[in-house]
């Protein structure tokens, strides 16, 4: 147990580990989640006032069995069949590699290609992560009847479609892998782009969870260590990106000071063992972490080592095309080579009149050069494309207030 | 062992039509080397030969026939197999060596076992 783990932490840590092994042994992740949903309420009963048990994961263990032997026996008992014969024998406490080859088979089940991504999202938070239905809904914003019937349908998916309880081959994991990582990097986007304070702070912890499991079952995979470290890097800053009224702050105005620098340490430590796992082919994680990092140590916007940055997002854009790299390529040279260079790499950037942050990106570079009139139109453009309340609001401010050296 | 059934969604042709022969040449291969776990299958007509039945009001009700496909799309189901696989990955790897896979698409469906 790490310092500082509360009790609901634990119970929650081992949790996912019993779920795991219980839905090896009886075949069915949904069962093998209400036996152990059952037997954490009892541990978070029982242990504040009991003190923790020695084995933690044994504790849960045999009162999560209890639970799912008393329903496979009702179950047997309504089907008119002999009980014994539907039990499944029980193994004796797991070594530690069998615990981790079932913890990577509830990972990839929960995460397969066959489940849509709003799937392996929500099943991410529930069954991974072992929130309860109720709280994946209101961190995901929608309602719990929804979310309910959102987990029913992919857990149904599973069994129906004989989605495999497996480790992949070594030949398809890096595949797997990667996708795993998407799932969990939208969750932490969820959690990023989420207008309410609440919802951020609880998405992007599971995401960082979620990620930190995914870093212990690969201690070696840059992508597992480069999405960790890319999610601290990003969540280091979070109480420096809104103002006292709720506001977005951009990177340039942020307080450092209330930048989180335990998650800045750790971060760009595990972009350095990323770095240094990675064999010749660079990872689009440990490339993002790495231009994350080089914020985070910058002791200010204006001493960001933006020859630094640029020279990353080179390296991102070989294996990472797409128009937003080129777009955040784009901000990064305007800093380093001033806003009509930047403004020249952003309306290259033709195949994106859709995205917000392209026209909010193009307000910026025209007010910075001075064109203000059609920094306006570009702002007009960024709010009709849907640009977020908040960036939005950011922006106007900016916008309403005359330039220094006008009258 | 479940069984999955493989639909090929393709342009909407006529197999019999000697231009197809290649392609046809191309699915014999595939039944060849899946024949392991292919439990049946065939190749249908285009849907200019398909009649779609409705029975209007209930059991007993008046039978409307309507010329032509449940749905008009611009891939049509041009065929299907039976597949007995393990599990939905052994479906999958099955599935992506159809050649509808490649020249459309192939939906992959486990079939109720009773």
């Amino acid at each position: 147990m790490r310092a500082g783990d509360t009790v609901a932490d634990l119970v929650r840590t081992e949790g996912t580990r019993v779920l795991a092994t219980l839905a090896r042994v009886t075949g069915s992740i949904e069962l093998a989640e209400d036996a152990t949903q059952d037997a954490v309420v009892r541990a978070l009963e029982t242990w504040p006032r009991d003190g923790i048990p020695h084995n933690p994961r044994g504790w849960l263990l045999v009162t999560a069995r209890h639970r799912a032997l008393d329903v496979l026996r009702r179950e047997a008992r309504r089907a008119g069949k002999e009980a014994a014969a539907m039990l499944p024998t029980w193994p004796e406490p797991e070594p530690p590699e069998v615990v981790r080859d079932d913890l990577l088979r509830l990972v990839f089940t929960c995460c397969h290609p066959a489940l849509s991504a709003e799937a392996q999202v929500a099943l991410a938070l529930r069954t991974l992560a072992g929130l309860s239905t109720a709280e994946v809904a209101a961190a995901l914003l929608v309602s719990e009847a929804t979310m309910a019937k959102r987990l029913t349908r992919a857990r149904q998916k599973i069994a129906r479609a004989r989605i495999p309880y497996r480790v992949p081959a070594a030949e398809e994991l890096p595949d797997r892998l990667a996708g795993v990582a998407a799932t969990v990097y939208l969750v932490f986007n969820a959690g990023y782009d989420a207008d309410e304070p609440a919802a951020t702070a609880r998405l992007t912890a599971e995401a960082v969870r979620l990620g930190r499991l995914l870093a212990e079952l690969f201690p070696d995979e840059p992508t597992a260590l480069g999405l960790l470290a890319l999610m601290l890097l990003q969540d280091s800053r979070r109480a420096a990106r809104t103002d006292a009224d709720g506001r977005l702050v951009l990177l340039a105005d942020q307080d450092r000071s209330r930048w989180d620098r335990a998650a800045v340490t750790e971060g760009v430590t595990l972009v350095g063992t990323a770095l240094r796992r990675t064999p010749d082919r660079p990872e689009p994680y440990v490339v993002q972490a790495a231009i994350a990092a080089c914020h985070a140590l910058a002791p200010s916007y204006r001493e960001t080592d933006w020859d630094a940055v640029v020279s990353w997002y080179d390296v991102l854009l070989t294996v990472h095309d797409t128009p937003v790299v080129r777009l955040n390529r784009a901000a990064a040279v305007a800093e380093r080579d001033g806003p009509a260079a930047g403004l020249a790499l952003v309306d290259a950037i033709t195949d994106l009149p859709g995205y917000p942050w392209w026209h909010a990106a193009r307000a910026e570079l025209l007010y910075r050069s001075g064109d203000h009139p059609a920094a306006r139109a570009a702002y007009d453009r960024a709010v009709a494309a849907g640009l977020r309340r908040q960036a939005a609001d950011h922006l106007r401010l900016r916008l309403d207030r005359p330039p220094a050296g006008q009258p | 062992m479940p069984r999955y059934v493989a639909l090929t969604y393709t342009k909407d042709v006529d197999w019999t039509s000697p231009e197809y022969r290649a392609e046809m040449a191309d699915y014999a291969e595939f039944g060849k080397a899946a024949a392991a776990v292919i439990r049946g299958g065939d190749a249908l007509y285009p849907t200019s030969t398909a009649t779609t039945v409705r029975v209007s009001g209930g059991k007993g009700g008046d039978v409307l026939t309507t010329d032509g496909p449940f749905a008009e799309t611009k891939e049509a189901l041009t065929g299907f197999y039976v597949l007995e696989c393990a599990d939905l990955d052994e479906a999958v790897k099955v599935a992506s060596t159809i050649p509808a896979a490649w020249d459309g698409a192939v939906e992959v469906r486990p079939i109720i076992e009773f």
